[in-house]
């Protein structure tokens, strides 16, 4: 039986980043044995947490160097690991993190990597998806094991099974050859309301509502709706409208809103990626033929500038 | 300091891409090159202002891709390295990662720089592949970087906000969209890239014979979402998705 590994990147808070235990519920229903690596400060604790999505086995450190330095400790650890134990496939959240890691591994094994993975088929075969997700391709993975996998956000949702996990403890020395990225800080930025991630509507905004000025629209709709984050297409972040934090898309961020509004964006692939499993899509754009509108649910073609302050007005009588 | 920079020419992400079989279509598609590489090329030419030394762009691709090369060369950069080989039409990440780092190694170099992934793939692995490859750190995400000293800061793109990051140099370095303004080429950089020295090699003299280790299985449309209703505002615009915000409970 197949051997499957799942990176379980552990976050800045000592807590497992969300998208392992999404990888995980689904890694479990493949014919194989799950195990997970988990890697940093609060690793072991995480056991737990791990165990309930379907890890078996949870190798844990919680060296702190695994978050002083980024990736090459992570990946040396896994590649010990990974002669020791010889799984057949290894899944990492696609994450800043993650990606760093796996392709440092990946060029130690010699081992195929493949990216943006929105599906897991069995021990060698994984499917992504191309041209804005409209097609979908199944994948076979060749060559020497470990095969490793990069798995996209909200691939699947997380779901505990009531498993627990055995933990074994990782010993194996980091040398100082690999201690030479430093993380001297880590800065989080302020941000009130929601996190995107994690809002129940996200207002997008994008190149079509003209100018700078007006992003205050997509702000003010936010507001006006209430529990509702601000994201941004990947032309707006370029044009330094906003921060890339709010960057939404194939770069940017994933989200699976209960409603996404997208204001002036027209569906470019690179940002329909990040947003196209939202449970329901509204869209204003000028253009009838945009492709964001064969993703919606509800279209409007006229102008954002004037359609949105009336949507305030709207909202704010239905909500009175 | 020597600085290369690798790049790709890719089909025009503005444009509709199409598959060719199981592959994309190069043809349907103006080739350019990689927006997101242009940030790649402004960071290697204001180190090597600020720094002393040259800038090398180095590419794997058909030999049409000399045209981004150009391109990298007009806007200032000194000399190029491209690998063309029919064999390696189709490379995958490892196979790209193991002929862009084979050719950095011919030569010394201090910093290899790159976009974060291409348009095309996406993949976001051949950087820190070449890292491992080469034996040296990587700075990745790089929203803000400084070279002072022989050690490169950056300021690393996170989920977030960002961290701060340093290296030793010689290093890798991946640099996001925004992170500097390009340059466009100017008349006399155009006509002073036609004459500067590109190297072309094959995999061969590389000493490399890569194969690729994906294959695709199927190619299937996916599950269409229902369309759903599309007006043109005639005024009602607003009321309309107030509704059906309304309706989904939301407000």
């Amino acid at each position: 039986m197949a051997r499957i590994w799942v990176y379980a990147e552990m976050t800045a808070g000592g807590v497992v980043e969300k998208t392992a235990l999404e990888i995980l519920t689904k890694a479990r229903t493949l014919d194989g044995d799950v195990e997970a690596v988990a890697l940093g400060p609060g690793a072991t604790a995480a056991a737990a947490i791990l165990g309930e999505h379907g890890a078996k086995t949870v190798y844990a450190s919680d060296d702190p160097v695994y978050g002083e330095y980024v990736a090459w400790p992570a990946s040396h650890a896994l590649h010990e690991l990974t002669k020791e134990h010889q799984p057949n496939l290894i899944l990492f959240p696609s994450t800043y993190e993650s990606r760093d890691v796996a392709a440092r591994l990946a060029a130690r094994t010699g081992s195929t990597i493949m990216s943006n993975a929105t599906d897991l088929l069995g021990a060698s075969s994984a499917q992504t998806a191309i041209f804005g997700g409209s097609l979908l391709v199944d994948v076979t993975l060749e060559g020497p094991d470990p095969k490793i996998v990069l798995v996209r956000p909200k691939s699947f949702d997380a779901e505990p099974s009531g498993g627990s996990a055995q933990v074994v403890p990782v010993e194996v020395a980091i040398p100082d050859a690999v201690k030479r990225s430093k993380r001297v800080e880590r800065i989080v930025a302020e941000s009130s309301g929601p996190k995107l991630e994690e809002a129940p509507v996200v207002v997008a905004g994008g190149r079509g509502l003209g100018n700078r000025d007006n992003w205050k629209l997509v702000e003010e709709l936010a507001g006006a709706i209430g529990n509702a984050a601000v994201g941004a297409t990947r032309a707006v972040v370029d044009a330094e409208w906003v921060p890339y934090a709010l960057q939404i898309g194939q770069t940017g961020k994933t989200v699976k809103p209960r409603v996404y509004l997208a204001v002036g964006i027209s569906g470019a692939t690179q940002h329909i990626v990040g947003m196209k499993s939202s449970d329901r899509i509204i869209a204003i754009n000028k253009d009838a033929e945009a492709p964001i509108f064969q993703l919606s649910d509800l279209g409007i073609v006229g102008d954002a500038l004037k359609i949105v302050p009336a949507l305030v007005q709207e909202v704010k009588s239905r909500k009175a | 300091m020597n600085i290369t920079v690798c790049i790709k020419q890719v089909p025009d992400p503005n444009q509709p891409y199409k598959l060719s079989g199981t592959r994309l279509d190069r043809e349907a598609v103006q080739p350019v090159l990689d927006p997101g590489d242009e940030f790649g090329v402004e960071a290697g030419l204001k180190l090597a202002e600020a720094h002393g030394g040259e800038v090398t762009v180095l590419s794997m691709g058909p030999a049409k891709a000399m045209e981004a090369m150009r391109r990298a060369l007009s806007m200032g950069a000194h000399k190029g390295i491209l690998v063309s080989d029919e064999a390696l039409a189709g490379a995958d990440a490892q196979a790209t990662a193991q002929v862009l780092a084979a050719a950095i190694k011919r030569n010394p170099f201090d910093l290899v720089i790159a976009g974060t992934e291409s348009a095309d793939g996406s993949t976001g692995a051949v950087p820190a592949m070449i890292a491992e490859l080469l034996g040296v750190p990587q700075a990745t995400f790089a929203k803000q970087l400084e070279v002072k000293e022989g050690t490169l800061t950056i300021h690393r793109q996170t989920q977030e906000g960002y961290d701060v990051v340093e290296c030793a140099l010689p290093a890798v370095l991946t640099v996001t969209s925004g992170v500097n303004e390009p340059r466009y080429p100017t008349f006399k950089g155009i006509m002073q890239a036609k004459n500067k020295p590109v190297e072309q090699l094959s995999a061969a003299d590389l000493g490399l014979s890569v194969a690729a280790s994906q294959q695709v299985a199927a190619v299937n449309p996916a599950p269409a979402r229902g369309q759903g209703e599309i007006f043109e505002d005639d005024g009602t615009g607003a009321a309309r998705i107030a509704d059906f915000l309304k309706n989904a409970k939301v407000i």
